[in-house]
């Protein structure tokens, strides 16, 4: 049925594409069923939350790094949160923590960079003139947008935003006698988080079926560029394992609101002896981590897959190992189910549950090492152009590398004991999940904005922005596993309550400055990302000499995407430097008949079958007319 | 007034740093270039990436060993020595495998930078090299995780029969320590018991009550299995002692433990580390709320006859809190009175 769909679609073009309709400014830029304007509103949308998120973090790296400093000039931003004496309040800085995790983990790395990346590229790479569902891709938007305004809002109620930590464990976070933040903040707070999830499964629904069911003729699975491959396999996961998310989130409003006792028992608080019994707090930890641990994948996954893209164009140089990159991310994708109680290994789990589970924790670090052998061996002998794209790129290898390392510490149970909840885990998951999906973010955003707005970004400012990126990243978060080692617990609002953790106040002083100003330097980012929009120098259709369908469009594509024909696919999306070949990249779109000089052997098999191929459209072409 | 300067700066340097961007650009309109990667654009950032390399590798490499007993904190638990050593030898394997893949990447980077004149080589795959770095990681991870493995199997077993045992229950913001007294057991207890005084509820109709002990720090005897015996009565906590590499969450309905030898008493450790003053110390791991960073308790480590001796002038919690004695069944109390030490 789906074939056929997109057959027709292929064929009937030149009876309704031609004509443009004109759009309302509400269906063209706000109600949008267009997935680039939707993969727009994300970004913008992400990037918002990225400002925000930052922001917060930079106001508790102040409380860490300067811990006597007089914060009253923040009164008019944090209003009553800031003491009379300038001091930051204990609990505000949990839930600085807190919202700091969530949105960046949720609204900027999952909706900012799979809405934004998934939604723009997989039409414009498979051949497609849209998602397989526009009005569920444009639902998915709208159901971000509220969840994001609940969130926002819960920055600002009186009893504060929710505070028990980004991963809410009850029973701090069902009982609003704990904390004032586990009151209306983490009513609205699991309010907004049913509206995300229902948001990203309409649209990981849609990035399935889209691929399954789009792809232009000749696009089979094995030409499919890594990108669609990172963002097919993310959406895979996220459709599994959100739903368990949004099951832990359903017993704890239960647990809140209706005095059930899934995740209570026995609880004796303000000097009040609660009813619950025979609940397990230990349960919403499996719960959790079931989406939770998968969710590193999700958001680490785009990252990789546009990092792949990046690399390989910029090498001028195949991907290496194409196949091996796709297994291993099916490997990933695979492994990320189970290996979640790496996260509770000190939660009180049955021990022999811990040694399992640091077996399958150990066994993902292999397809994660194959993949920075491929890209390294990329690199190697190619020809590398170092775009603002690029440069991020190489950095999220190294911090992919440098984060993914300190993953083998913590996966190993034994280690974990000591490390377990101290900076060191703070510096792991940053480097590997934060920096390394910004980062992909990031390039992502430099090598498509010519697609994406028909103009090119500012390539110096580009550059400052990148190394003052790299370098800050690593200065935040390379210290950290000092203090890590050292045994700093994270969420700490003061170290000086404690001898064992009375020293490194100067490294901490120095995180929180380069922290700030590796802030201050995504303004750079901003400026020329917006200053670009209007004013960047128009680019070209293909701006970096690529492969893959999208730079076929014109400058900015329109509606449907192709002004004519959807193109065909007759080769893998890798062709670059082909020996033999004229200049240093063979589209897609080229078929092997075209491209005698730097055929392989089994490539000249292939005219026979492109050959046979055209002969049966004009078979089809012909029917239709009759 | 001050803020307002620190406005007008901020305002103005943004000013010309805009000013300056827009030369530049009108710059490069006029000479024709300018989005285009260019050659000098293209080789300055392939030497940054070997500057940004030795740099980095330099500081790290300095601060690594010139900070080490900073950061390094001093082991003082049989189980403790094994995980440090298993620590320290995933960091040399790792830390190499960091500094090649870091350096190929920086040195790769560097070498193979555009040149027109040359051309990429095109090599999409060769299954040996995915089949050598599929397997040598194997084979390494598999050589950690057995040992890791077998490091976590003998600390999580079962804790001996003559271990301490003590309790110790978090609740927001402090730990409270109980002892098993003479018979060494800790007794039952039903939070639904809990009041301000009788704060573990302990239930006076379980003998092994009656000569429990409290006391404001974990004290402990060195070269004995001490048995924490872990719970927490509102929100999670966790128990967290860094020189005992100790840690382990407390979880309201849901009793944990973890068992261990200290193998320096405190008096000890102030000689190794030159300090007086030095105490270790017991801390929370897991979030419980505004004064989570402030949940500590100092930890005396006693050589073992010091520690018996201590013991032994404990009094119970019952004869300290006799009211109590009414919660005692009537046929237990003459025992309760004599366990508890009240008539002496």
């Amino acid at each position: 049925m789906a074939t056929a769909e997109a057959h027709i679609d292929v064929h009937a073009h030149d009876d309704h594409h031609d004509d443009h309709h004109e759009q309302s400014f509400i269906s063209k830029y706000i109600f949008s069923m267009d997935h680039k304007m939707i993969a727009k509103q994300y970004l913008i949308t992400g990037i918002i939350w990225a400002i925000i998120g930052a922001a917060l973090s930079a106001i508790f790296r102040l409380q860490l790094g300067f811990p006597e400093a007089d914060l009253g000039w923040l009164r008019p931003i944090l209003g009553k949160w800031i003491s009379a004496e300038g001091a930051l309040d204990p609990e505000f800085y949990l839930a600085l923590v807190t919202m700091h995790g969530t949105i960046m983990v949720f609204f900027v790395l999952t909706a900012g960079l799979s809405g934004t990346f998934s939604n723009f590229l997989i039409p414009l790479q498979i051949g497609a003139r849209d998602m397989a569902s526009g009005f569920m891709n444009m639902l998915s938007y709208w159901f971000f947008f509220i969840a994001s305004v609940i969130m926002l809002i819960s920055l600002f109620i009186e009893t504060g935003p929710a505070s028990g930590g980004w991963v809410v464990y009850p029973p701090l976070s069902a009982l609003p006698q704990a904390m004032s933040g586990s009151g209306l903040g983490m009513t609205m707070w699991l309010v907004a988080m049913v509206f995300f999830i229902a948001s990203s499964l309409l649209g990981g629904i849609n990035y399935v079926s889209t691929v399954i069911n789009l792809r232009t003729k000749g696009m089979t699975f094995s030409r499919l560029p890594l990108t669609i491959w990172a963002f097919f396999l993310t959406a895979v996961i996220g459709i599994l394992s959100f739903p368990v998310l949004f099951a832990a989130a359903l017993l704890l409003v239960f647990d809140r609101s209706f005095g059930t006792s899934f995740y209570l028992s026995e609880i004796y608080i303000q000097g009040e002896a609660l009813p619950n019994v025979g609940g397990s707090p230990i349960l919403y930890q499996h719960l959790f981590w079931f989406l939770g641990h998968p969710e590193v994948y999700i958001v680490l996954l785009p990252a990789l897959g546009i990092t792949s893209e990046i690399i390989a164009t910029n090498s001028r140089k195949p991907i290496f190992g194409y196949k091996a990159m796709i297994i291993s991310m099916m490997g990933i994708t695979f492994l990320s189910f189970i290996v979640w109680a790496h996260h509770m290994f000190v939660s009180g789990l049955n021990p022999f549950l811990g040694s399992i589970f640091m077996f399958l924790t150990l066994i993902i670090a292999v397809p994660s090492a194959v993949k920075v052998f491929n890209y390294l061996t990329t690199l190697w002998k190619g020809n590398i152009i170092f775009t603002p794209a690029m440069l991020f790129s190489i950095g999220l290898v190294s911090v992919f590398i440098s984060g993914g390392i300190t993953g083998i510490f913590l996966g190993n149970s034994a280690i974990d004991i000591q490390l377990h909840d101290t900076y060191f885990v703070v510096a792991h998951f940053h480097l590997v999940m934060g920096a390394a999906s910004s980062f992909g973010l990031l390039a992502g955003v430099y090598h498509w904005f010519p697609k994406m707005f028909g103009r090119m970004m500012d390539t110096k400012l580009g550059y400052i922005h990148f190394w003052l990126t790299f370098i800050g990243i690593y200065s935040v978060f390379f210290p950290m596993h000092y203090i890590g080692i050292a045994g700093f617990p994270r969420r700490y609002y003061s170290f000086t309550n404690f001898d064992a953790f009375s020293g490194f106040t100067d490294l901490n002083m120095f995180i929180s400055i380069a922290a700030i100003a590796t802030f201050i330097g995504q303004f750079i980012f901003l400026f020329n990302f917006f200053y670009s929009i209007f004013r960047g120098r128009k680019a070209p259709a293909n701006p970096w000499n690529s492969t893959t369908l999208e730079w076929t469009t014109p400058r900015v594509p329109g509606h449907g995407n192709w002004p004519g024909e959807i193109p065909k696919v007759y080769r893998w999306p890798y062709d670059y430097s082909k020996p033999g070949a004229e200049e240093d990249f063979i589209p897609q779109t080229v078929p092997f008949s075209q491209t005698m000089e730097s055929n392989l052997p089994h490539e000249n098999d292939e005219i026979a079958l492109e050959k046979e191929m055209e002969a049966e459209e004009i078979v089809v072409v012909d029917a239709n007319k009759h | 007034m001050f803020g307002f300067y620190i406005a007008l700066a901020v305002f103005l340097v943004v000013a010309i740093l805009l000013l300056i961007f827009r030369i530049s650009r009108l710059v490069n309109v006029v000479k024709g270039t300018g989005e285009e990667t260019t050659k000098s654009d293209n080789n300055f950032n392939a030497i940054m990436m070997v500057v940004f390399m030795v740099l980095f590798f330099g500081l790290a490499g300095w601060y690594s060993f010139a900070n080490f007993d900073a950061y390094d904190p001093p082991v003082a638990s049989e189980h403790g020595e094994l995980t440090d050593k298993l620590f320290w030898r995933t960091m040399w394997i790792t830390g190499i495998v960091f500094m090649i893949t870091n350096i190929l990447l920086f040195v790769f980077s560097y070498k193979y930078r555009y040149d027109k004149n040359r051309k990429a080589l095109f090599y999409p795959h060769n299954n040996k090299l995915e089949y050598l770095w599929t397997g040598v990681p194997a084979i390494v991870l598999t050589w950690l995780v057995i040992s890791g493995w077998m490091a976590w199997d003998g600390i999580m077993s079962e804790a001996p029969e003559d271990a301490e045992q003590i309790e110790i229950m978090g609740y927001q913001f402090q730990w409270s320590i109980r002892y098993g007294g003479m018979d060494n057991k800790v007794g039952d207890y039903d939070y639904r018991l809990i009041d301000a005084v009788n704060d573990h509820g302990m239930d006076m109709s379980d003998r092994a009550n009656y000569d429990d002990f409290k006391n404001i720090s974990l004290v402990i005897p060195k070269g004995k299995p001490v048995l924490l015996k872990i719970r927490a009565r509102d929100v999670l906590h966790s128990v967290f002692i860094p020189h005992m590499r100790l840690k382990m969450d407390a979880v309201p309905g849901m009793p944990t433990q973890f068992w261990f030898v200290a193998n320096k008493t405190t008096a000890e450790m102030r000689v190794e580390e030159g300090n007086p003053d030095f105490n270790y110390e017991l801390a929370c791991t897991e979030i419980c709320g505004e004064g989570h960073f402030s949940m500590k308790k100092i930890v005396t480590v006693l050589e073992p006859e010091e520690y018996e001796e201590w013991k032994a002038e404990q009094k119970s919690w019952l004869s300290k809190n006799p009211d109590f004695m009414a919660q005692v069944p009537e046929d237990m109390k003459e025992l309760a009175l004599v366990t508890a030490g009240i008539n002496e």
